[in-house]
């Protein structure tokens, strides 16, 4: 496994390189969409809510790698250029965000009612209760399921192999393919996504103690 | 306490993840190791590698469920030319991809899933004696700039198949063109029509295979390589690899084997991969 490693470094870090990109991209897209599709569900106004839920519904449904493949293969009728790398974070940030806005309304739910009531008796709008005092206190509590969301949506950047998108999962299968070395190149594999999710999974860690006693106060 | 929990995790995780899987990669040698033709004897099955997408040589039939082609009849006539009319032939359905790993882990017993015989390969395998001769070319959209691999510059995009010694190849012959390789060859051709790539590149039998799906494509340019097609068997068949050879010219010889060209390929306009000329 050494010597594949060492061999083929190059084309590890070349995969290592699209995965993290991929990823960011996808966190913090699937993180906005995921976040204003939440404040559609909770939403006072009906026609919202309905479209919240068929979006939710819809994609978190729905396989990624369906998701994926509908944009590298359909789309790029109405929409030129659209490369397997493309497509796939395409992919990856609306199949997460279904997720994320589910995650996050959970949270908002669990915030006591009272809270808002009390806000708006003090004259807030519902935006500036929303974003002041009611938000604030969501997204503390819902920093470990996001966390598992996070490590999820890196792990499922691994559709892009299936996209030619040269994620490392993709590079894994040029390197298996031509080595003949399979398990020796998916253990590799393996452990260079350890690499990446394990830090993050600390990180959610540390974040969630952080402002766990953050909230205690 | 909570300190020390952090640090110990990961180092434990990752011994046990190498563990399981030095385990787990020792289990696969037995199989493929024991004597194919000893135990085909004795319980009458043999297992052969195919592909399951490529028209004409190995595509999953939808409405019988069977996988038919010119590699799935070659081996049928193989193993009943060596283990008598009787045989059970299974089939498994691989890829460019997973082809050789399923042979060495012993999942199957032998492979005619359009494998040119190269270098590289016999350094992991054993192959037959060519049953079938194949060029790599390249297939365009009718009315594409591209009309051969000449043409294939700096800019353009070429589909190909994981695993497979086309992508290898066309590195060599079009070193400025990018490389988009794919699973499987219906993926690559699905690609090919949403304009993921300017050209797909295999070998020119699998490329009829797939213009027949869809006249809208063609292959240009002829071929510019030659691809001698084996079947593979694991090191150390060397009995069972000489049945094969032997098997091979007994059909050659007593027309069996033309007649399966002749099914397969006879409508194929100036094309002809026979081995026997």
């Amino acid at each position: 496994m050494i010597s594949i490693l060492t061999t083929y470094w190059p084309d590890f870090v070349e995969g290592l390189k699209y995965t993290l990109s991929a990823s960011v991209l996808a966190l913090i897209g699937s993180l906005i969409i995921g976040l204003i599709f939440a404040l559609f569900v909770i939403n006072p106004l009906k026609p919202l809510r309905v479209i919240g839920r068929i979006y939710i519904e819809i994609f978190r449904n729905i396989p990624l790698l369906v998701v994926a493949m509908f944009f590298y293969i359909v789309m790029p009728q109405f929409i030129p250029h659209l490369d397997g790398f493309t497509a796939g974070t395409i992919g990856l940030i609306i199949y997460t965000s279904a997720f994320i806005a589910e995650t996050i309304r959970a949270g908002i739910e669990s915030v006591d009612l009272g809270q808002m009531e009390a806000a708006r008796s003090n004259g807030m709008s519902y935006i500036q209760a929303m974003r002041y005092i009611v938000l604030p206190q969501a997204l503390k509590i819902v920093i470990p399921p996001l966390g598992n969301q996070f490590v999820n949506l890196v792990k499922n950047s691994s559709v892009l192999a299936f996209l030619a998108g040269f994620d490392l999962m993709y590079q894994g299968n040029l390197i298996a393919s031509t080595t003949f070395k399979t398990t020796d190149t998916y253990l590799a594999v393996g452990l260079l996504y350890l690499i990446l999710t394990m830090p993050l999974s600390y990180l959610m860690r540390y974040l969630e103690k952080h402002w766990s006693t953050g909230a205690a106060e | 306490m909570k300190q020390t929990h952090f640090k110990v995790r990961p180092f434990l995780l990752v011994g046990l993840l190498l563990t399981l899987l030095t385990v787990l990669s020792g289990c696969g040698d037995n199989l493929a190791q024991q004597d194919v033709m000893a135990r085909v004897e004795r319980t009458n099955r043999i297992t052969w590698g195919v592909k399951n997408d490529t028209r004409l040589f190995g595509l999953m039939n939808i409405k019988t469920g069977q996988i038919e082609g010119f590699d799935v009849d070659i081996a049928t006539a193989v193993s009943k030319e060596i283990f008598g009319k009787d045989v059970n032939v299974k089939f498994v359905p691989v890829t460019s991809n997973t082809r050789l790993p399923l042979l060495k882990n012993g999942n199957i017993d032998a492979l005619a899933a359009t494998m040119t015989i190269t270098p590289e390969r016999k350094k992991e395998i054993m192959f037959s004696d060519t049953y079938f001769n194949a060029g790599q070319a390249i297939m365009v959209k009718k009315g594409s700039k591209i009309k051969s691999v000449k043409d294939l510059t700096k800019g353009t995009k070429v589909l190909g198949l994981q695993g497979s010694n086309s992508v290898a190849n066309i590195k060599k012959y079009a070193p400025q063109a990018k490389v988009l390789q794919l699973a499987d060859t219906a993926q690559a051709f699905t690609a090919l029509k949403s304009g993921q790539g300017d050209a797909l590149t295999s070998d020119n039998g699998i490329l009829y295979g797939l213009n027949r799906d869809d006249p809208k494509y063609q292959v240009v340019g002829g071929t510019f390589t030659n691809e001698p097609y084996g079947i593979g068997a694991n090191k150390g068949q060397e009995k069972f690899v000489q049945a094969i050879n032997k098997a091979l010219k007994k059909i050659e010889a007593d027309g069996t084997y033309q007649q399966i060209v002749d099914k397969w390929f006879g409508k194929v306009a100036g094309f002809d991969g026979s081995v026997i000329k």
